[in-house]
């Protein structure tokens, strides 16, 4: 169960419309990323599925029935917050037992699934510390606990690594798509960062103000972006967006090449100078300043250019991408 | 204030004040300490003999001393209560967004700016007074007979009139702290499926435990010197029925010129005061540690 449609779903905030008429269909199981730019409707979008927020218009359907109308914990839905919303005056197992309390389950029923979903987290010696004595991580892992007790139908993540310290966000990243692999419960996640969309999402969908630009898996996305936004958003670092003669030879009103599909040499189509020179030992990044712009290129490996070296670059001709005026590709 | 220099520099700087302070508080104790061992009547001239512990003896053994001491503490009690839930349901109300929400609350702050004597007479002549007051054109447009709540009722009253000075001062600083309650908290219950009483209980009363404390503690070394309200009113009357420690103190110093059975009562009130003190911070001092 965990089946999810919008249909023609909007939002307004007065006068301000920050969801116009939105159709999405979420499969079962799915792991769905929504992901823009900051301010783009994601979150928002995400609590008119959870029913923290009202619909200005349209429907929402869980599980083939119509939710629209429902209070939040009547939606089976259960969510994960960027603050992770403990309740700091409660212990973690009266945390995790929260909404099994809530649902009037009897004292041993709540003391076993506590058990077993600390054990699923590791969270077994934490149980009666409170939230303001444990780790970034562990609070994290807590909200997870909180979340998946009360075996909803689908778990929504509210950007809920972004409190987190690199490290620990790459191995959050992986407990949480473990969890999705070993649960098969629907995820919806939110995030502004491309790459946690990249790496854990079987379907990303990519929003900008309010609109559905496109949806697709991972490397769809990656390999056949519908727009230029699109284009720019996934895949790091940014693709490189040219102009003028340059795309009109390629009989397109803009191009786009990919900082990995430029190969720098001792010839090639594009002159340029180095400007900034980034070694990181398995990948080279370099800034160059072309007659086309500012132009970034990734190199496999180690590449003795620095800072002032003239180098030519040379876009790999399959991976170029071609858009028209109104930034649509070709 | 890394080094010893500037260290030491520093107390010399602060010492003056700290001086002051000291003798501002400590003169004034050790000289009603010491009266309180002597006879000393200002309508007895002569000497004024030291005579040990017999000012407490009288104090102690007054027929007035334990029906003073409960009115104290039914006073004190009696205000925190109305005030503490009053104060929360009120913060609750005013946390709604509302039309006028700014102008609103500056209105109900405004009965702690209204000095205690001018609030006592307020309702002494204008709510409470059987003949003229509101309360009694109420009663007797709805055909009862006005209830003379000053003579029929005088520490019932006395509370309520403390309790509407002291319930913006409860109200204001609960509701601030109702505001710093992360929404986020209040969306996870929602979604953990609490209803509102839930989440009233479990989360927003947890939450407001530190600030009611403060509310608590302040209120109490304020409440129980309450003075001015009671000398406007009822004079400590009917016979004692709304005499308080405080009053008690000042109708034996001052109403009878008897500044060493004064002092005595003094001293016992600070040492009731520190016990009340004990006890509420043993009690629900573990609030305000983190």
């Amino acid at each position: 169960m965990g089946q999810i449609e919008l249909k023609g779903v909007t939002k307004q905030f007065g006068d301000v419309e920050v969801i116009p008429p939105l159709d999405l269909q979420i499969n079962e199981g799915e792991f769905v990323v929504f992901v823009g730019p900051s301010g783009c409707g994601k979150s928002t979008l995400l609590r008119l599925i959870a029913g923290l927020e009202d619909t200005s218009g349209g429907k929402i359907f869980i599980d083939g029935k119509d939710a629209t109308d429902l209070r939040p914990a009547q939606r089976r839905l259960a969510m994960v917050f960027q603050s992770y919303a403990l309740y700091p005056h409660m212990s973690v197992r009266k945390n995790i037992a929260f909404p099994l309390k809530m649902a009037k389950l009897s004292q041993a029923e709540i003391d076993k699934k506590v058990e077993g979903a600390a054990k699923v987290l590791n969270l077994s010696s934490y149980l009666d510390r409170r939230p303001g004595q444990l780790s970034g991580g562990q609070r994290q892992r807590v909200a997870i606990g909180r979340a998946i007790v009360r075996e909803p139908a689908a778990f929504l993540f509210d950007e809920p690594l972004s409190n987190l310290d690199a490290a620990l966000r790459v191995n959050m990243r992986l407990e949480i798509s473990e969890l999705h692999n070993s649960l098969k419960t629907t995820m919806i996640y939110v995030t502004h960062d491309q790459v946690e969309a990249m790496t854990m999402a079987d379907q990303i969908v990519v929003l900008q103000a309010g609109r559905i630009e496109q949806v697709g898996s991972p490397l769809d996305l990656y390999r056949h972006p519908r727009n230029r936004f699109v284009a720019g958003f996934i895949g790091s670092p940014k693709m490189n967006f040219i102009g003028g003669a340059e795309a009109a030879k390629h009989s397109a009103h803009e191009i786009g090449v990919r900082p990995e599909h430029i190969k720098a040499g001792q010839s090639g189509e594009w002159q340029g100078r180095v400007t900034v020179s980034e070694h990181l030992g398995s990948d080279t990044y370099l800034h160059v300043q072309t007659d086309h712009g500012l132009i970034n290129v990734r190199a496999d490996g180690e590449i003795g250019l620095h800072h002032g070296d003239t180098v030519w670059l040379t876009p790999d001709p399959a991976c170029i991408h071609k858009f028209d005026a109104n930034g649509m590709t070709i | 204030m890394a080094t010893q220099a500037s260290r030491a520099a520093g107390r010399l700087m602060i010492s003056p004040a700290v001086i002051l302070l000291f003798l501002w508080m400590i003169v004034p104790l050790g000289m009603t300490i010491w009266f309180s061992f002597l006879r000393y009547n200002l309508l007895i001239p002569g000497d004024n003999p030291f005579v040990g512990i017999e000012n407490y003896q009288y104090f102690f053994t007054d027929p007035n001393f334990w029906p003073a001491l409960w009115n104290t503490l039914t006073l004190v009690l009696g205000v925190l209560a109305i005030t503490t839930i009053g104060g929360i349901l009120l913060a609750l109300l005013l946390d709604q967004p509302m039309f006028g929400q700014g102008i609103v609350r500056v209105l109900v702050i405004a009965p702690f700016f209204v000095m205690p004597t001018v609030s006592a007479l307020v309702w002494k002549n204008m709510f409470m007074n059987p003949v003229n007051g509101l309360f009694a054109w109420i009663a007797r447009t709805l055909g009862f007979a006005p209830f003379d709540f000053l003579s029929a009722a005088p520490l019932f009253s006395i509370i309520l009139i403390v309790a509407w000075q002291w319930l913006p001062f409860a109200t204001l600083i609960l509701l601030t702290a109702l505001q710093s309650l992360d929404s986020e908290q209040l969306e996870a219950a929602e979604m953990d499926g609490a209803g509102a009483v839930s989440r009233f209980f479990y989360i927003m009363l947890p939450h407001l435990a530190r600030a009611a404390t403060v509310v608590i503690l302040i209120q109490t070394i304020f409440l129980l010197s309450v003075f001015a309200e009671i000398l406007v009113t009822t004079n400590g009357g009917p016979g004692n029925a709304s005499t308080n420690l405080t009053y008690l103190v000042y109708s034996q110093s001052l109403l009878q010129y008897d500044v060493g059975l004064g002092s005595a009562g003094g001293i016992v009130a600070v040492i009731l005061a520190n016990i009340v003190a004990i006890f509420l911070m043993r009690m629900i001092g573990k609030n305000l540690e983190t």
